[in-house]
């Protein structure tokens, strides 16, 4: 208990720290919003956003009912917006999860061991890592069709090396530190060792990677959308771009783009300065730059 | 003896390169393994073709026979030049992709040439003058530019420039039927890639501005500096002979790097802009579910990185004294 109260008592002085940042303050804020508005969505002024509606009310622009107006089949623009943000935060938070486990996973493994295992294990992160990452994703969206999960799945399965090379370094220093070389002396197994003493000492890592990760996966599922790849049974901003791209009228309705293409870049924007603050708070001595 | 330093640094990347590339190809003969449903019906759809026409295009392609040998056609037709028929354009896969090549290294190449000299410049200023209003104002834009994916920086300047001002065209490369030839062609080749390119190099550029600052940083605080401006250099001169070029290098390593990462922002520019390369091609694959062209078009772009990273390790190599020092002693 006293241990978990430690704990907490770290997490908060990192958050507190976060907030001296002036990029951790805007990254975080933009976070919130969208956050929130993901919540919330069902309450702001929305409808279900792949209703189709009346001829008359095809590519309206934006008016007291339809707030940022209609596209080609007369879909109410704000409603998928709003709803789209779920897509973009879920797909976000759960790839980045998975992503930064089976990275953190392997850097564990690879640091920790050495020898043939890290030998082959960096070999295949290397060989990952030089493949171009977005013709990867497309042709296993392509290949395992249209949905959430394999969005999730795709991102994940091109993004861990990244998250493991990193691990992996920190795990080399880590394992020459005196206390896990005690803890060996009094005969603790592999996995105490690796789960009990290493793990908790790549946290904050994590946490940095898993930032970098949420970027990453809210700009490919975007992308995979916007190329035809995204779930056709939800509403995401990659695929609202993707059927003005595609509808041809595009031109007539910039209402139609503006928004989603407005979300994408700030949410984005948003997690890139989280990222930065992060990193930055988490650099050794950065309490003592700042005074603190 | 410098250079057998240098041959057996370059043999050993090639080596290295070829087994990449090996794996390449055995990663993507066995994804597209992974295709639910009958290839063969998928490449006809049509419901009038019966069961015993199947069977014989199946024989004809191998696809009766255990993955292992399937494998082994696959990998004797690849060293033939054969990747496949396209569905869609019904002609082989590497004709269609070999038709768009060209165009997409017109682009390419444009693209990240203007990227890497802008963003180098502009990210040395700012790692120079690190914590200056110029290092602020140039480090908040090239990080919201970063964070501007090219396909979404593409749409809005379709909108705004294309559409609405109406001074660049929609996309393509040239104007149909125009019957341009020799410089007004080009000139009408260079009005088309404008947007599509400064699409690519104002997202990638900003990645070289990140870089260099950093690296312009780590050189700015070393001895050697110190050095130079002890003994009452100039201040540009400190900059040019003595903090870039060893802020430059590890610029140049990760160039390599960097290009797989290019990619990506070709397969958007060039969809968004119906530019007629292979990142087009990509998109259309897409579209028509055209999984032979699609695995087509994989391979060319990790070959091409793979390839082009060879390229960079080579020179660096070369330029780099310790790499041939360091193995002929």
């Amino acid at each position: 208990m006293l241990k978990f109260l430690r704990e907490l008592e770290k997490v908060k002085g990192f958050f507190q720290l976060l907030l001296t940042n002036k990029m951790g303050v805007v990254g975080l804020s933009i976070f919130a919003l969208f956050a929130i508005v993901a919540l919330f969505a069902p309450f702001l002024h929305t409808v279900d956003p792949s209703k189709t509606g009346a001829v008359e009310n095809i590519l309206l622009p934006p008016c007291h009912q339809f707030w940022l107006g209609t596209d080609d089949l007369a879909r109410d623009i704000w409603s998928q917006v709003i709803f789209g943000s779920r897509v973009s935060l879920v797909i976000g938070f759960l790839a980045a999860a998975l992503t930064v486990l089976v990275g953190t996973l392997i850097g564990l493994m690879a640091g920790f061991y050495g020898g043939r295992i890290e030998e082959v294990l960096m070999r295949i992160v290397d060989f990952f890592m030089m493949l171009p990452m977005l013709p990867l994703m497309i042709v296993l969206a392509a290949i395992l069709g249209p949905s959430i999960w394999n969005v999730i799945f795709v991102v994940s399965i091109v993004s861990w090396p990244t998250t493991a090379r990193v691990i992996r370094s920190q795990v080399l220093s880590l394992k020459e530190r005196a206390f896990v070389e005690a803890s060996r002396c009094i005969g603790a197994s592999d996995s105490l060792l690796i789960f009990g003493e290493i793990l908790p000492n790549v946290v904050p890592l994590m946490f940095a990677e898993a930032v970098l990760m949420v970027t990453e996966a809210i700009y490919a599922e975007a992308v995979l959308a916007f190329l035809g790849l995204g779930d056709p049974t939800t509403v995401s901003w990659g695929m609202i771009l993707h059927f003005a791209f595609e509808s041809g009228t595009m031109s007539r309705a910039p209402w139609w783009v503006v928004p989603p293409v407005a979300c994408i870049c700030t949410l984005i924007l948003g997690f890139t300065f989280l990222g930065t603050a992060v990193s930055d708070v988490l650099k050794p001595g950065y309490r003592e730059i700042r005074g603190l | 003896m410098a250079l057998k330093g240098f041959a057996s640094f370059a043999i050993r990347k090639a080596i290295a390169a070829i087994i990449t590339i090996f794996a390449i190809v055995c990663v993507n003969f066995l994804i597209f393994r992974m295709v639910p449903g009958d290839p063969i019906r998928m490449m006809f759809r049509d419901p009038r073709i019966t069961a015993e026409q199947m069977q014989l295009v199946r024989e004809k392609f191998g696809l009766d026979k255990p993955l292992w040998e399937q494998f082994n056609c696959y990998l004797t037709e690849l060293f033939q030049g054969n990747l496949g028929i396209s569905f869609w354009q019904k002609r082989p896969v590497l004709e269609v992709i070999a038709d768009r090549i060209p165009q997409t290294l017109l682009l390419v190449v444009t693209a990240l040439a203007i990227a890497v000299i802008l963003g180098t410049i502009l990210g040395a200023i700012a790692g120079w003058k690190t914590g200056t209003k110029i290092d602020s104002f140039i480090l908040g834009i090239s990080l919201t530019l970063y964070s501007v994916p090219t396909f979404c920086m593409g749409i809005i300047f379709l909108l705004i420039f294309a559409f609405q001002l109406a001074i660049f065209p929609l996309g393509g490369i040239s104007t149909a039927a125009s019957g341009l030839t020799g410089f007004g062609y080009w000139k009408d080749v260079l009005w088309h890639m404008f947007l599509p390119a400064i699409s690519i190099v104002l997202w990638y550029g900003g990645e070289y501005v990140l870089l260099t600052r950093s690296s312009m940083q780590d050189a700015s605080g070393q001895d050697y500096i110190t050095t130079a401006r002890a003994k009452g250099l100039k201040e540009s001169a400190v900059l040019r002979n003595h903090a870039l070029r060893n802020a430059l290098l590890p610029v140049v390593t990760i160039t390599g790097v960097n290009l797989a990462f290019a990619v990506a922002g070709i397969i958007e520019a060039e969809t968004v802009f119906s530019w007629p390369g292979v990142g087009r091609l990509v998109y259309d694959a897409v579209m028509k579910r055209d999984y032979p062209l699609l695995q087509g078009t994989f391979l060319v772009f990790a070959v091409a990185v793979v390839l082009a990273n060879l390229v960079v390790d080579l020179i660096y190599g070369y330029i780099d004294p310790r790499i041939k020092v360091g193995k002929s002693e």
